[in-house]
């Protein structure tokens, strides 16, 4: 009788079986399969393509010694803190915050601009912002209007022009957060700040962040999420150059493996972006369910 | 915030102006003869039709595979109380979490194990379980939404599980379906760095790529060609984007279903 209602539990959860075996086979196995193989010395052609031999640590051993890794490292650290915390994130916010008072025609119309460029395939947004950055392109024809001299900001400041893209790019996902967290502050809340007396940056910051505040700390992890596997922008920009100044991890994991033909060292740069992932993942979950009790 | 919103479209204008100058270059001026060479010009089937069809193939296949697997999963996951239910749930909402371009290496040495390297069904597969999890709770929020009252309606009249989830959960829940379906089309289609990995011959290769194999890398750069192939290659998600953005009543549909 109990093993009969096990069987029947079971059977009605038949349905999940698809969904859950492109899972294990796609994502669990590919993850699994890269902590496997950065220990191994598997290349893409010759001999160790074909038998991989088992070489320890040897490949982390060499992460640590590689001048590269730490480099691309902190220009990780160095890009998602600069285009996603601070700029994709305050910028969303001060335009969600400005929209909320500024005519509707002139909201939506800023709204659109700043929507179209997240909307686009990235590819596209990648080549617009190259043209942007580069030599003869339209920034360097604005800047000259008042003087200038013409910089090759993609070969002088790499990093600069690809957080700029970046922001560029991916800023209205933070604004359409907190447009729709705003939304929901209750409006009688700073109605009764404004009566007594508090001005509106007072009310910005004793009324509405705090009341926003979970929305802020789960934006905060979705766009450093985002912005971790960041690959097709950069790759385009700058492919990582010059002179590694703008290899972060995803550029690093992609030029091992495919480009040196260095699997097992690749999946060890790889594994370093999916356990630093698997961090922000779970304080992410962590985040989620203490907002929902 | 007019200055800001400027900023913003400096980027998009080079994109518009350099597509229908014949003469174009990386700046951003008003045409001196403008005119619709460029497109002209990559209209023809080895540049645009092909690779476009081939996102067309990925992105509908990668759109059906996982709405199929999402509603399946979905069901027992909204119809059944079960204490696996939650862990399950944020089990694959942690996948998510995962940068998606450092799993490639790894999928890449798959693809290559089990001989599926340069399958376009492999591919299709593969998107779909990059997509799967946010479908699942996407479409596990848009069937909480039917009342569980009318499907028992339906089996007091004698329908089965199946009968009822066709006849009566579906139908009502088709406004949200389609949102999915967008979401998960407009994902592919936009995707570059897994076909790039994934698709070695050109014959397969979908816009994303070829847009890049063949601008970038053979010598001179056209591009005004390359602004108006970027046009014609992005018309169809901004089209997709706004029914969403009208049907689902706010611009929220997309960013909102992130937040499970």
């Amino acid at each position: 009788m109990a093993a009969n209602h096990r069987t029947r539990q079971l059977l009605r959860y038949l349905p999940v079986l698809p969904a859950v075996l492109l899972l294990l086979v796609f994502l669990a196995g590919p993850v699994l399969w890269a902590f496997h193989s950065s220990l191994t010395d598997a290349g893409l052609t010759g001999r160790s393509a074909r038998n991989p031999e088992w070489v320890g640590l040897e490949n982390y051993q060499r992460l640590l010694q590689d001048p590269v890794f730490p480099l691309s490292l902190a220009l990780t650290v160095l890009f998602v803190a600069g285009s996603a915390i601070v700029g994709q994130n305050v910028l969303g916010l001060a335009l969600a915050v400005l929209m909320r008072r500024a005519r509707p025609v002139v909201s939506a119309t800023v709204g659109t601009a700043v929507v179209a460029a997240w909307v686009l395939p990235e590819i596209v947004a990648a080549f617009a912002a190259y043209a942007f950055f580069s030599r003869d392109g339209t920034l360097n024809q604005l800047l000259g209007n008042f003087g200038a001299s013409e910089t090759d900001w993609l070969y002088t400041v790499p990093m600069a022009a690809v957080i700029l893209a970046n922001i560029w790019r991916g800023t209205a996902f933070s604004m359409l957060v907190y447009r729709a967290a705003l939304n929901g502050v209750p409006a009688e809340l700073t109605e009764a700040a404004h009566m007594d007396g508090a001005g509106p940056w007072q009310r910005l910051a004793f009324i509405t962040l705090p009341v926003i505040r979970g929305s802020i700390a789960t934006n905060l992890m979705l766009v450093t999420l985002q912005t971790l596997a960041v690959f097709t922008l950069i790759w385009v920009m700058t492919a990582g150059g010059p002179a590694n100044g703008s290899t972060t991890l995803p550029v690093l994991a992609y030029q091992e493996a495919f480009k040196f033909g260095d699997i097992g060292y690749g999946t060890a740069v790889a594994s370093v972006l999916i356990l630093i992932g698997a961090v922000f993942g779970a304080a992410y979950l962590r985040l989620l369910r203490e907002r929902k009790p | 915030m007019l200055l800001i919103g400027a900023c913003f479209l400096l980027p998009l204008l080079w994109l518009v102006l350099g597509s229908v100058d014949p003469a174009a270059g990386h700046g951003t001026k008003v045409p001196q003869r403008p005119g619709l060479d460029n497109f002209a010009a990559v209209l023809t089937p080895e540049l645009l039709f092909r690779p476009l069809w081939n996102s067309l193939l990925l992105s509908a296949g990668t759109g059906v595979v996982t709405l199929a697997a999402a509603v399946l999963a979905a069901y027992p996951l909204s119809r059944y109380r079960s204490r696996f239910n939650t862990p399950f749930m944020y089990g694959i909402l942690f996948g998510t979490c995962l940068p998606a371009t450092a799993i490639m290496v790894p999928v890449y040495g798959l693809f290559v194990q089990l001989r599926l390297l340069d399958s376009l069904p492999a591919t299709v597969l593969f998107l779909a379980a990059t997509s799967l999890p946010m479908a699942i709770w996407m479409t596990r929020n848009f069937m909480d939404a039917v009342p569980l009252a009318l499907e028992e309606a339906a089996w007091v009249d004698g329908a089965s599980r199946l009968a009822a989830l066709r006849s009566i959960v579906l139908p009502l829940m088709r406004p949200g379906l389609a949102v999915v379906f967008i979401f998960v089309f407009i994902q592919a289609w936009g995707n570059f760095f897994v076909p790039f990995v994934l698709l070695l011959s050109e014959a397969r290769q979908p816009a994303a790529v070829s847009i890049f194999s063949f601008f970038g890398q053979h010598g001179a750069v056209a591009y005004g060609q390359l602004a108006a192939f970027s046009i014609l290659y992005s018309i169809p998600v901004l089209a997709l984007y706004v029914i969403v953005a009208r049907g689902a009543g706010n611009s929220l549909a997309l960013a909102g279903a992130v937040r499970g």
